[in-house]
């Protein structure tokens, strides 16, 4: 017999055998023939041509007085206040501290987030007693919290790191119990059959099967506790981008301070592409 | 020549080496409408080496009586040994293959067939080469490094079979393992798990409503009543072994068929008349 490894979109091998995308069932789903070169590419160009077409249109309305440029700068005067904001205001100094109080609020609602998560997945009653009351907490404001945390951390990193926690931890406790919740009744009665013990079961088939929700909803507390991060920086007037932003703008420096933006964007793209990378390496099937 | 030696018995034989014994079990659960028996003082017994399919209609209490044999439910009347171990709750000696979809989508095909020996402690490398031999054994050689996604439906069911013959079990408990799949897949399957379970004279239970899959692999065939789900009939297949699924043409075949069809349309219309009846009641 000889072992079949060809693309075929459907159909019976040589040897009889069903090959990938034959055979009925629901939710089929067949991935077998990898992305070509101009599937990959194109996508792409046309996102980052989108992007730099928006920017050029911005430039021209602006130059054509269509936009106020005294409120929004030129784009070619924001590129070119990069290396000023580069060489005067410690970028990569503020980038660093941003990025740090955001990486420390993220690993803190991943850890806490899923081990709520679990506890409100096993406890039925906890679960139903305070969903609806962590779901409200996801949509509600806390960045308006931000005198109390100064009270009680002061203007520190810490008041920072913990509004960004706070902020970004309902949608991981969230969208844990979803994906506990979510795993397919036959794939634990698989575990059931082979009699694994409370930690197996969870290890090996809760965690593995609701991680794609899971990473949806760290995610989404990234994005809470980003804007939390930069959103406290600006408000207390402490640490990276977020403070570096208040002053420029402060001084009226329109242009660096869209350059400055653009550096928080760069935080926010990072993370994502950290934890995409994360989740890869966790499920490398996705 | 092939020939139907029909032989019907309102009792399944009870041979003194049974490595199944099902005794007189009963299951009934409770609902706002009252109780409802699933399962109606069910007797019978599996040999070593045997096929036993049991058939039945919808709604009838098969796939409730695949999990208590499974152990998945543990609340139930009467008594289940195997190997004259009594069952109460999952025991290693019984291997269960899903109706539903069961491979695990982020563990590649190698990883699925190899995670009961995982779970048991098998050192890597050993637990790999064994996986290999099962996933060559249901003919998907060449694609270990695959993941389901990738994979069509049948094949993927043949992984979910291979991952439960790794578990080496003693008995191996399939719940409709098919239903999902077109009709000439199903017979060139049914055609794979005959030369499995021939190659390991692996004893076998198959819960199926689908004639032809019970005639084409069993030894004996276990006819269900409509609610309760009782046993209504013991057939004997006789046809010759080995088998293919070209047994499906011959004469005997279709006397078979047409026999089982006998006993199941009468259930079957009880089934439907009920479904109805409820649909009705509820205003549907």
């Amino acid at each position: 017999m000889r072992a079949s490894t060809s693309f075929f979109p459907c159909g019976k091998d040589v040897d009889g055998r069903d090959e990938p995308g034959h055979d009925g069932v629901v939710g089929r789903e067949n991935h077998m023939t990898p992305p070509s070169l101009r599937d990959r590419v194109v996508p792409a160009a046309l996102g980052l041509g989108t992007i730099v077409v928006a920017i050029l249109a911005v430039e021209i309305l602006i130059r054509a007085g269509w936009i106020n440029g005294f409120i929004v700068p030129l784009p070619s005067d924001v590129a070119m206040s990069f290396g000023k904001v580069i060489a005067e205001e410690n970028i990569l100094g503020r980038f660093r501290a941003t990025f740090l109080e955001a990486f420390a609020a993220g690993a803190m609602i991943t850890v806490v987030g899923v081990l709520l998560g679990l506890l409100l997945y096993r406890v039925a009653l906890l679960r139903a007693a305070t969903e609806t009351w962590v779901a409200a907490l996801a949509s509600a404001p806390t960045v308006l919290l931000y005198p109390l945390f100064l009270v009680i951390f002061g203007r520190s990193a810490s008041t920072i790191i913990m509004m960004g926690f706070v902020a970004g931890l309902p949608p991981v406790i969230l969208k844990t119990v979803e994906g506990l919740a979510g795993t397919r009744a036959v794939l634990i009665n698989v575990g059931r059959s082979l009699k694994l013990t409370p930690t197996q079961q969870f290890v090996k088939i809760l965690l593995p099967s609701a991680l794609p929700t899971i990473f949806v909803g760290i995610r989404l507390g990234l994005i809470f506790t980003l804007i939390n991060v930069v959103g406290v920086e600006f408000l207390i007037n402490f640490g990276g981008l977020g403070q570096l932003i208040n002053d420029l703008f402060e001084r009226y420096e329109l242009s660096e301070t869209y350059a400055a933006i653009c550096f928080v964007i760069l935080v926010s793209v990072l993370f994502f592409v950290i934890t995409e990378w994360i989740e890869r390496w966790l499920r490398p099937a996705q | 020549m092939v020939t139907a030696a029909t032989n019907l018995r309102a009792e399944a034989p009870r041979p003194a080496d049974a490595i199944l014994v099902v005794d007189d079990v009963s299951k009934r659960f409770d609902t706002p409408e009252g109780p409802i028996v699933a399962v109606d003082r069910m007797s019978f017994n599996v040999a070593p080496g045997e096929f036993l399919a049991v058939i039945g209609p919808s709604g009838c209490g098969k796939s409730t009586l695949f999990n208590i044999i499974g152990g998945l439910v543990e609340a139930y009347e009467g008594r289940i040994t195997v190997a004259g171990e009594t069952i109460a709750g999952p025991h290693a000696a019984i291997g269960m293959v899903f109706q539903e979809e069961s491979t695990f989508p982020w563990r590649s095909v190698l990883e699925n067939v190899a995670f009961p020996l995982e779970v048991a402690g098998v050192a890597k490398a050993e637990r790999h080469d064994r996986a290999r031999h099962f996933i060559k054994m249901v003919g998907l050689d060449g694609f270990e490094k695959r993941y389901p996604a990738e994979l069509s439906g049948g094949m993927r069911q043949r992984v979910s079979m291979a991952r439960t013959l790794a578990s080496q079990p003693k008995i191996l408990l399939m719940d409709e393992p098919f239903a999902a799949l077109d009709e000439q897949t199903r017979l060139l399957l049914g055609d794979k798990v005959l030369q499995i379970q021939q190659q390991l004279k692996q004893t076998t239970l198959l819960i199926t409503h689908n004639i032809t899959e019970a005639v084409q692999l069993a030894d004996r065939i276990l006819v269900m009543t409509y609610r309760p789900g009782k046993l209504k009939r013991m057939v004997d297949i006789t046809l010759p072994r080995p088998r293919s699924s070209e047994i499906v043409s011959s004469e005997a075949f279709g006397r078979y068929v047409a026999q089982i069809w006998s006993d199941l349309r009468e259930e079957a219309s009880r089934g439907m008349l009920d479904d109805e009846t409820h649909l009705r009641a509820s205003g549907g």
